[in-house]
């Protein structure tokens, strides 16, 4: 197969005016090694916008200090950007009130306040946690922390050969009345999967278990309505859709996190302290300890009305254009083995694969020499790459700035490895 | 300074592809006085390295592993360096090639380094240094550890 444009096997409508968007991100515009940069590396992390730039800038420069006490005008700057942003945030999932949103670091943050708050209030020896063999080690080492504290039991969902969830282990699994609650991926970030999240809560609920979600692959690449889904706690991450590192999100149902007992102590979440105790602020400030990342938070305001303008279903549909076009190329590859669902509309815009004979490392850094980055590794998910029978895989992940060039220059890559590695 | 695709090619020498693809030593020593797991939580490289060693010799060795071609290709390439060396020679050694990873070129002429020279290219790619390491780590681990057993 010779090169083709990206016209000539692209879906002949574009749903993302991309070459505009990618004005936006002025990191896109850079030579890496001598070749313009190819980003493929966003399941790790996405570039930001100069929107997102420009609001932390404005911020720092103009309207600096710290939220809720001082009574003063930048104060009160401050404060409004913060809370303006929790409830663009709230706004922006469905949820029902901006106190269900609680800022974290991050989505592991998230997930661990939730396995030692919830889980250190609720479980109970011999109780069950229902992960899957999907999960980032964020949404498994937490858990492991809490079962060995309380006495509490792992159980797991496995992948089918496709990499998607095997459900029918799970009618067995809640009989036996002991999953308390489970922790389940939105989406796969080694192998794209999306899962039935609405389903999965639907029967979490049958069996009066709770569904947390990790949401860090999924509010970036996918419409998320909590309230749609069905779920009891979503967690995500500023840093995969647009906004800054060190930001992210809790979102959970206010009785849930009502019953909850704070996570961390000190300033901002207490409503009275005396000698031997203190009482809590309401929410969502009883889980918000110290100085919050108030730069962050209007920040990821900005994001979020950045892919609000752009259109999650849009996103979603460019990425899995991106995905259709990937898995066409990379399949007529000789030696290259594809991870994951063989249909799209399964997926989000993540393609992992393996090249026989070449280490995903040794991959990674022949197609760095010529601009593209990748992601190569077990990505956090030891137990996906143990089910796939690999140390290790390449994985080429996409975003609403990335282009059908863009991956055919990964297939270029490829040939440049396999000119290095192939035998003879 | 190189352009990316020469050094890429030194990168990927052919006697470094050799030693990837038919690794020397590469099984497991048996009867070993030692035994190192060495795993870079990093990326998932991982070496078990066995020495067989008497009176400080080493007398023979053998590793087991999965990896990069890099970390692959660097513990076959020391295995056949220090067979029969003194512990004291192979440290000498593990330090003069730790030295040219790093960018010492008078350590990159050192012909006692024999096919591990051909690594040099690695040092242009710092991320990669970690895993040319990888065998050395597990050398010096082992032979850390034969000492503790006998003072």
């Amino acid at each position: 197969m010779t090169a083709p444009g990206p016209s000539a096997q692209t879906p002949a409508l574009p749903v993302l005016d991309v070459e505009r968007i990618r004005e936006d991100f002025p990191i896109l515009s850079q030579q890496v090694n001598d070749h313009p940069l190819a980003y493929l590396d966003n399941a790790a992390t996405s570039q930001k916008p100069v929107q997102v730039l420009d609001a932390l800038n404005a911020y720092y420069r103009r309207d600096n200090a710290n939220v809720h006490r001082g009574l003063h005008e930048l104060s009160r700057r401050a404060t409004d950007g913060y809370e303006g942003a929790r409830t663009a945030v709230a706004d922006w999932i469905g949820a029902a009130s901006p106190v269900e949103i609680v800022w974290t670091r991050g989505t592991t943050e998230a997930i661990n306040l939730v396995a030692a708050s919830w889980g250190g209030a609720n479980l109970r020896e011999g109780d069950e946690i229902l992960l899957s063999e999907m999960e980032h080690h964020s949404n498994l080492v937490p858990w492991q922390l809490v079962a060995q504290r309380k006495g509490a039991r792992l159980r797991y969902l496995e992948l089918d050969d496709e990499g998607r969830l095997d459900l029918e282990p799970l009618p067995e699994i809640l009989a036996g009345g002991r999953v308390r609650i489970a922790a389940i991926t939105h989406v796969s970030n080694a192998l794209g999967t999306i899962n039935p999240v609405r389903e999965l809560a639907d029967r979490l609920h049958e069996a009066e278990a709770l569904l947390l979600v990790d949401g860090a692959q999924g509010a970036a690449h996918h419409p998320v309505d909590v309230g749609e889904l069905g779920v009891d706690f979503y967690a995500f991450s500023g840093h995969k859709m647009c906004g800054p590192t060190g930001i992210g999100v809790l979102w959970g149902r206010e009785r849930l996190l009502e019953e909850m007992p704070p996570y961390q102590g000190g300033g901002e979440m207490i409503h009275t302290v005396e000698r031997d105790f203190s009482t809590w602020a309401a929410l969502p400030h009883k889980f918000e300890a110290g100085t919050p990342n108030i730069a962050g938070a209007i920040a990821m305001h900005a994001a979020v009305e950045y892919l609000r303008a752009v259109g999650p279903a849009e996103i979603l549909a460019h990425e899995q254009m991106l995905v259709g076009y990937a898995l066409e190329r990379l399949g007529t590859l000789p030696n290259l083995r594809l991870f994951g669902p063989t249909s799209p509309e399964e997926r989000a815009g993540v393609v992992s694969f393996a090249v026989d004979g070449v280490h995903p490392h040794d991959v990674a850094t022949v197609l760095d020499s010529e601009g593209v980055a990748i992601r190569a590794g077990h990505h956090c998910a030891q137990l996906v790459m143990e089910r796939l029978g690999v140390p290790a895989t390449a994985r080429a992940s996409f975003y609403l700035y990335n282009t059908a060039e863009e991956i055919d220059r990964l297939v270029r890559g490829l040939g440049t490895v396999d000119s290095i590695f192939g035998e003879g | 300074m190189q352009d990316p695709t020469s050094q890429l090619n030194s990168l990927y020498q052919q006697v470094i592809l050799d030693h990837y693809r038919h690794p020397r030593n590469k099984e497991r020593l048996e009867n070993g006085t030692v035994e190192v797991h060495m795993r870079n939580p990093a990326c998932g490289d991982e070496i078990k390295l066995q020495l067989r060693i008497e009176d400080e010799i080493i007398v023979d060795l053998g590793f087991t592993g999965e990896g990069c071609s890099i970390s692959q290709a660097s513990a076959s390439m020391m295995t056949t360096l220090l067979k029969g060396r003194h512990v004291d020679e192979a440290l000498s050694l593990t330090g003069r090639f730790t030295s040219m990873m790093h960018g010492d070129e008078a350590a990159a002429r050192d012909k006692e380094l024999k096919d591990l020279r051909a690594l040099e290219g690695v040092s242009k790619f710092p991320i990669r240094i970690k895993c040319a390491l990888l065998g050395f780590d597990a050398l010096q681990e082992a032979v850390k550890r034969t000492r503790e057993d006998e003072a």
